[in-house]
């Protein structure tokens, strides 16, 4: 039973995961983007559309990414060409996001979906107990895994990384050394954008195979909150995401064992763990302070 | 030049006659808390005013604005229809009480319908329907078909309504199997698809192999479906989505009811009740019986025939949770007791959030 408790955190902690990492690496570049919701929910729709007019969950999760990224994109050219304000932006890719959702879906209202298939990693997932858990899920779990590794990986070892953290941390400085903010921006947004619209496709094609609207109720904005929960550091969104995800199933568990717990304190468990852990970590104030952005939100403008 | 002129205002003046000429005779306006594509609620609501514009035609105009939160903002929602010229509103959802009432205060011209409240005014009518007795034949059903002899219940908010639908649902499967057990999960929300697959994936994990719920979307029936369990669909047939694990879905069919008011306002007939209606009436039908055994079917149908001569699902002997007699042998509980409903059978062995 523990295992398939295990099992349905993982399910419902992947989508935050990936949104997630993919804010992380935006923000790192300094870009404060508030559009993650818009931008997932967009995947969720453009993939579930694509998967069930072509029947491939492939192609559905490859338009979502698409669609995720296009929307980023639009946010890119409002803050860094026209340089408006990056939280307003943000607000209002959100709101298209959702209202341009409901429109491009409603004539997939009421149609049943197609699930992405489970990946069996043939010698692994014989192992008792994690394998099932660790090796038996569907593609985008595993996509999860391998993207905070590399996101991991490509911020603290590379010198992309290096570069990308730069101009979040000074973008003035890293404009006289010669690197183009807005380009090293534009990218890393896009990346977000893909993120989010992949976390959108695993919502309407492998957690709940359908599409609603607002199917993703809020979920880009937890993930926007994992991110500083996790001071942007990659594997700390895991542990977030896992938190979260963790303790919505076990409310869940505990309801239904019947201990007599309100079910309004319940829901708002979540969220009251999350903010518990984060005052907890985030006692080493120098580790929270390096790793801020210091430029996050700030618009950039070079003096030509 | 003039000449002109003289026509344009001519032809500007006969649209105009001509316009007021085809306007309907009423504007039936309707709030629904979540989106018509809900496939479940919203979705049958929708219906039924898809029904009055088949029914009248050009007599009767409507309109309506989907995914109206409870709330404040749904005081703003029906002022705005009010003030639209709507003769007739029709609020589908219990959290709309109080912002109908206080906006049924400012016009006292336009009348308004609630669904699902307790509180009516001169120009305020309730209507309900009698879920629950759809919900005594699920819950035969379920104590028939369940191997464990344990059901998953997921519910919304605790009020009366969805109470009573989980005690209805509980006598149903006592009438068969005594010691049957429910376990409920409440999820504070009415649509939130991912939430509902949560709480269906941890109460089957916890060993219930039936599935019903009290919340509007398809997601708990598609993950009985993935795992191999069997459940009901809710306020429409949701077979589409759960081929192999729906039994029966409780549907609410608002159609007549809706035509119905419509023409007594046309008729200048309309005035405030508090309308309750089930099966015998045609208002909550159950979806084709799927994947259960011939004679599990004929139990159901005898059931309905039951319910449609005129026989309660709350009749007597029935004891509260607590051990006290709610209704002793043979006596139907009465409306009021049911329409309040803020207690548990006995044999629930949750706590019923307060």
């Amino acid at each position: 039973m523990f295992e398939a408790v295990l099992l349905t955190v993982i399910t419902a902690a992947t989508p935050l995961l990936i949104a997630a990492v993919g804010e992380l690496v935006v923000e790192r570049s300094g870009v404060l983007n508030l559009g993650v919701e818009g931008m997932m929910i967009m995947g969720a729709v453009v993939g579930f559309a694509v998967a069930n007019q072509t029947g491939s969950g492939s192609l559905g999760v490859v338009a979502a990414i698409v669609a995720g990224m296009a929307m980023s994109a639009l946010f890119g050219f409002l803050v860094l060409i026209l340089v408006t304000n990056q939280v307003a932006s943000g607000l209002a890719l959100t709101i298209l996001g959702l209202g341009l959702s409901g429109m491009i879906g409603e004539a997939f209202i009421g149609v049943p979906g197609l699930r992405l298939p489970e990946l069996y990693i043939p010698v692994l997932s014989e192992i008792p107990f994690v394998g099932p858990v660790f090796f038996q899920q569907d593609a985008l779990v595993y996509v999860s895994f391998l993207l905070v590794g590399a996101v991991s990986y490509m911020l603290f070892k590379t010198r992309a990384g290096l570069i990308l953290r730069a101009v979040g941390d000074n973008h003035v400085s890293a404009h006289a050394l010669g690197y183009s903010v807005v380009r090293v921006r534009f990218m890393a947004i896009l990346f977000g954008g893909a993120c989010a619209g992949l976390a959108g496709a695993y919502m309407s094609l492998a957690y709940t195979p359908q599409w609603v609207e607002n199917m993703t109720a809020g979920r880009g904005w937890i993930a926007l909150a994992l991110v500083v929960f996790a001071s942007w550091l990659p594997f700390r969104v895991v542990a977030g995401a896992y938190l979260f995800g963790a303790v919505t199933v076990l409310t869940f568990h505990a309801q239904a064992q019947g201990l007599g717990i309100p079910s309004q304190f319940l829901s708002s468990l979540p969220y009251l763990a999350t903010i518990a852990v984060l005052v907890l970590i985030s006692a080493n104030r120098r580790l929270t302070l390096v790793n801020t952005p210091a430029c996050l939100g700030k618009p950039f403008v070079p003096d030509r | 030049m003039k000449s002109i002129l003289r026509g344009a205002i001519a032809a500007l003046a006969l649209t105009a006659a001509g316009s007021v000429a085809q306007a309907a005779d009423l504007k039936a306006c309707f709030v629904y808390v979540g989106p018509v594509g809900d496939f479940g609620w919203s979705y049958q609501h929708d219906q039924g005013r898809l029904a009055v514009e088949e029914h009248f035609g050009d007599r009767v105009e409507t309109a309506y604005l989907e995914s109206v939160p409870e709330g404040p903002d749904a005081e703003r929602a029906i002022e705005r229809f009010a003030r639209d010229g709507c003769g007739l509103i029709f609020t589908t959802s219990f959290g709309y009480m109080n912002p109908t009432i206080k906006v049924a205060k400012k016009f006292p011209d336009v009348k308004f319908e609630h669904a699902t409240g307790y509180k009516t005014a001169d120009n305020v009518a309730t209507y309900n329907s009698k879920f629950h007795e759809g919900r005594y034949i699920i819950g035969q059903i379920a104590a028939k078909q369940s191997k464990t002899g344990v059901a998953g219940y997921i519910a919304s908010f605790p009020i009366p309504e969805v109470v009573s639908g989980i005690n209805a649902f509980m006598l149903g499967a006592q009438s068969i199997n005594p010691d049957f057990k429910l376990k409920v999960v409440w999820v504070n929300t009415w649509f939130d698809p991912g939430k509902e697959a949560d709480a269906a994936k941890a109460l089957i994990d916890q060993g219930a192999d039936i599935i019903t719920q009290h919340t509007d979307s398809t997601a708990p029936l598609q993950v009985a479906q993935e795992r191999g369990v069997h459940g009901f669909g809710q306020a429409s047939d949701m077979i589409n989505f759960a081929k192999d694990a729906q039994y029966t879905a409780i549907i609410d069919d608002w159609a007549p009811y809706y035509i119905e008011r419509v023409q007594e306002v046309l008729d200048g007939k309309w005035h405030s009740h508090s309308a309750w209606d089930g099966i015998a009436e045609g208002h909550v039908v159950m979806a084709p019986y799927t994947n259960l055994p011939d004679d599990v079917v004929e139990m159901a149908k005898a059931t309905e025939a039951k319910i449609k001569g005129g026989w309660e699902p709350f009749t007597g002997p029935i004891t509260k949770q607590d051990g006290t007699e709610a209704a002793a042998d043979g006596v139907r509980l009465e409306d009021g007791a049911i329409l309040g409903m803020n207690w548990y059978v006995k044999g629930i062995d949750d706590k019923l959030p307060q």
